[in-house]
């Protein structure tokens, strides 16, 4: 190769000029082509921008989770379909608040170690006959789960540690129950009544919205020990631990499992008989669900690039049998082969990147619809923007090959004959 | 070196299949030799197969049979990449219709050689500049074979076919598409590229314009009729003798 750099600036410039020639020429079947390539790239852009804005979405702090906060519990949140894996866990013993107490206790990694328990579809009553529906989630909490769970309180206060451990009837309740309940009254002070129980609101959780349309604001969180005399002490409970930092994260998580296994006797090589799970596991798990989506959306996008792959080798054909004099006169003055070969695979990469630019872009456009809706910062997912790219080049390349490999075997003489 | 061959043909036949049992015999074994700085002018009727014989010399196309040696380097030997080199540098076509890129202006279509040559883009344009002045282009340089006159045209072929200062300067009829006063200009052109050195053939119909050259081939039916070198002197000697 004694093919100069210099060379390739020419031909990458000329074929850019050709490309654009080309698709002023041929408008109604370009236009056709670059449609194929935008709708492939496009779909696949979109999906993964939607992808992308739903886990920073989980990752922006809108679950349940504080910062550098993992939760243990006896059950995944993600139901098995395996009933074998079901049936298992359905077997495992709750955690006990000892064991809780254990992890606070020994968790020396950790900077807050939340303890909770939950009942699910109570109904919130007020003295005057306000009422919620059978929706709303009781929480039996500790001081430190308010920062762990990333609770902010808004109004009033949170209850001492006087009142948690003299099991004081006190009651925080989420924005949810308050625009239920008390619609146009300020909250703190009023009487409450919940399972029979009467609480006393002494704070109103500051709202914290809903991911995938969820509703985080409905529920009411009483004093741990409270809620242990109400519904009984041998409760489930959940563990949340936050970490001091991002660096000693995944150490206080296998901290935490160790402390976890000891007071369960799980036997050394037995898998845990509890849950830990973290963001992180949550977006894993995130992309186990939606991987046949993502599956599906591929092999539409395949097939459309396909097709537009041959729309793009139709086009080549047609620009390499109406530009055979000119392929002629650049043999006749010492064009090599190679020169041809990349000139014209050149511009079938040219008119792929161009479709590629506009599926990407509206890809992005669309994707991001998803963060208008969940009231969350646009994703520009740079690095599939990259793989659209790199698509479009490989599509070019591959369907440009035979037309550019037609062009530069052409005989010199009879391409200059041609008319 | 000044005597040596630059091209050396020997029983060249060309033959056209034309399918079933018909062949065209364009070339029936020319054997001709070439020395640095001889003006060649071919002649003969149409179909004769002077074209032929100049796409031969030119590398465009190959013979069905014979030697071909060009500086004394067997043609037939060379592969492809080799002919493009010797197209690019060491010959310089001027088709009969111009053959010009429509869509480049004439300092592109110039510099193309040159690209093709591997020249860096400064000393391109420089060396595309030259050589349109050379052919008295200099304040044309921008403009596309569609804003030029044929004449104005068929300089720009020249000056592309001179920019990589070649061998040989081969030209098909190269004033068959312009008038006669142009195509007269274009004759002196040649003259004048001859006295500065360069080794020119050239195809023409016209017996005028055949004067102008130093030695003259008619061909007939595939086979040199006449070689005569017209007794006048050539510009070594007439620098020798003054
Ligand atoms: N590609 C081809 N296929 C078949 N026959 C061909 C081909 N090219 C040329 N010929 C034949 O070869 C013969 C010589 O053609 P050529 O073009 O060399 O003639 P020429 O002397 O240049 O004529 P003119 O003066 O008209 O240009 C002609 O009979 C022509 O029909
Ligand atoms: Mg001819």
């Amino acid at each position: 190769m004694n093919q100069s750099f210099e060379t390739l600036v020419y031909e990458i410039r000329e074929s850019l000029g050709m490309a654009l020639a080309a698709l002023r020429t041929n408008k109604l079947r370009s236009i056709l082509t670059l449609l194929g390539i935008a709708v492939g790239v496009f779909s696949i852009i979109a999906v993964m921008t939607a992808m992308g804005v739903l886990v920073s979405s989980i990752e922006s702090g809108l679950s349940q989770l504080g910062v550098n906060t993992f939760q243990v519990q006896r059950r995944p949140i993600f139901h098995s379909n395996d009933p074998r894996e079901r049936a298992k866990i359905r077997k495992r013993k709750f955690i006990k608040y000892e064991q809780g107490l254990r992890v606070k206790e020994n968790a020396t990694q950790a900077k807050a170690v939340g303890l909770e328990s939950w009942q699910f579809g109570r109904i919130v009553v007020t003295p005057f006959g306000n009422k919620t529906n059978p929706n709303v989630s009781l929480a039996g909490e500790d001081i430190e789960g308010f920062t762990t769970n990333n609770w902010a309180i808004g109004d009033g206060r949170l209850f001492t540690s006087e009142e948690l451990s003299a099991a004081k009837s006190v009651a925080i309740v989420g924005m949810g129950v308050v625009e239920k309940i008390f619609p146009k009254m300020d909250p703190i002070n009023q009487t409450v009544r919940i399972d029979g129980e009467e609480y006393q609101v002494i704070g109103v959780i500051e709202r914290k919205g809903g991911m995938l349309g969820g509703n985080f604001d409905n529920f009411v969180a009483i004093p741990l020990t409270t809620y242990f005399e109400v519904y009984g002490k041998d409760r489930d409970v959940h563990i949340m631990v936050q970490s001091t930092d991002r660096e000693t994260y995944d150490d206080c998580i296998e901290q935490v499992r160790g402390i976890l296994r000891t007071a369960r006797h799980v036997a050394p090589g037995d898998e845990d008989d509890f849950y830990i799970f973290s963001n992180d596991s949550l977006i894993e798990r995130f992309n186990e669900v939606t991987y046949y989506v993502r599956l599906g959306i591929l092999l539409v996008s395949a097939i459309a690039l396909l097709a537009a792959g041959v729309g793009i080798m139709n086009i080549m054909l047609v620009s390499v049998t109406e530009r055979t004099r000119e392929i002629g006169i650049r043999k006749a003055i010492g064009a090599r082969k190679t020169n041809i070969l990349t000139q014209f695979i050149l511009e079938a990469i040219v008119l792929s990147e161009f479709g590629g630019m506009i599926g990407i872009l509206l890809g992005v456009i669309a994707g991001n619809l998803a963060a208008v809706f969940l009231e969350i910062p646009p994703v520009i997912p740079f690095d599939w923007a990259a793989i659209g790219f790199f698509i479009c080049s490989i599509i070019g390349i591959a369907f440009g090959v035979y037309p550019a490999w037609k062009a530069s075997n052409l005989d010199p003489i009879e391409s200059l004959r041609y008319e | 070196m000044n005597n040596s061959e630059v091209i050396n043909l020997q029983q060249i036949i060309k033959t056209y299949d034309m399918g079933g049992a018909e062949e065209v015999h364009a070339l029936r074994g020319v054997s001709i030799q070439i020395r640095k700085n001889e003006y060649v002018a071919i002649m003969g009727p149409s179909g004769s197969g002077k074209s032929t014989l100049m796409n031969i010399i030119g590398c465009l196309d190959t013979p069905t049979s014979g030697l071909y040696e060009f500086n004394s380097v067997n043609v037939s030997e060379m592969n492809d990449n080799q002919l493009a080199k010797v197209r690019n540098k060491e010959i310089g076509f001027v088709f009969q219709t111009f053959n010009l890129l429509a869509r480049s202006d004439a300092l592109h279509n110039v510099e193309l050689p040159l690209i093709y040559g591997g020249v860096t883009s400064a000393d391109r344009k420089r060396r595309a500049r030259e050589a349109l002045e050379h052919v008295g282009l200099g304040d044309r340089i921008h403009h596309k074979p569609n804003e030029l006159s044929g004449g104005q045209r068929q300089r720009v072929a020249i000056a592309r076919a001179l920019v990589n200062q070649p061998s040989i300067l081969l030209a098909d009829e190269p004033t068959g598409n312009l008038d006669s006063k142009t195509g007269d200009e274009i004759m002196q052109l040649f003259e004048e590229l001859h006295r500065q050195g360069n080794t020119i053939i050239l195809v023409t119909h016209e017996e005028y314009i055949a004067e102008h050259a130093h030695r003259i081939v008619r061909i007939r039916d595939g086979m040199i009729e006449s070689d005569q070198t017209i007794n006048k002197r050539t510009p070594a000697l007439a620098d020798q003798g003054r």
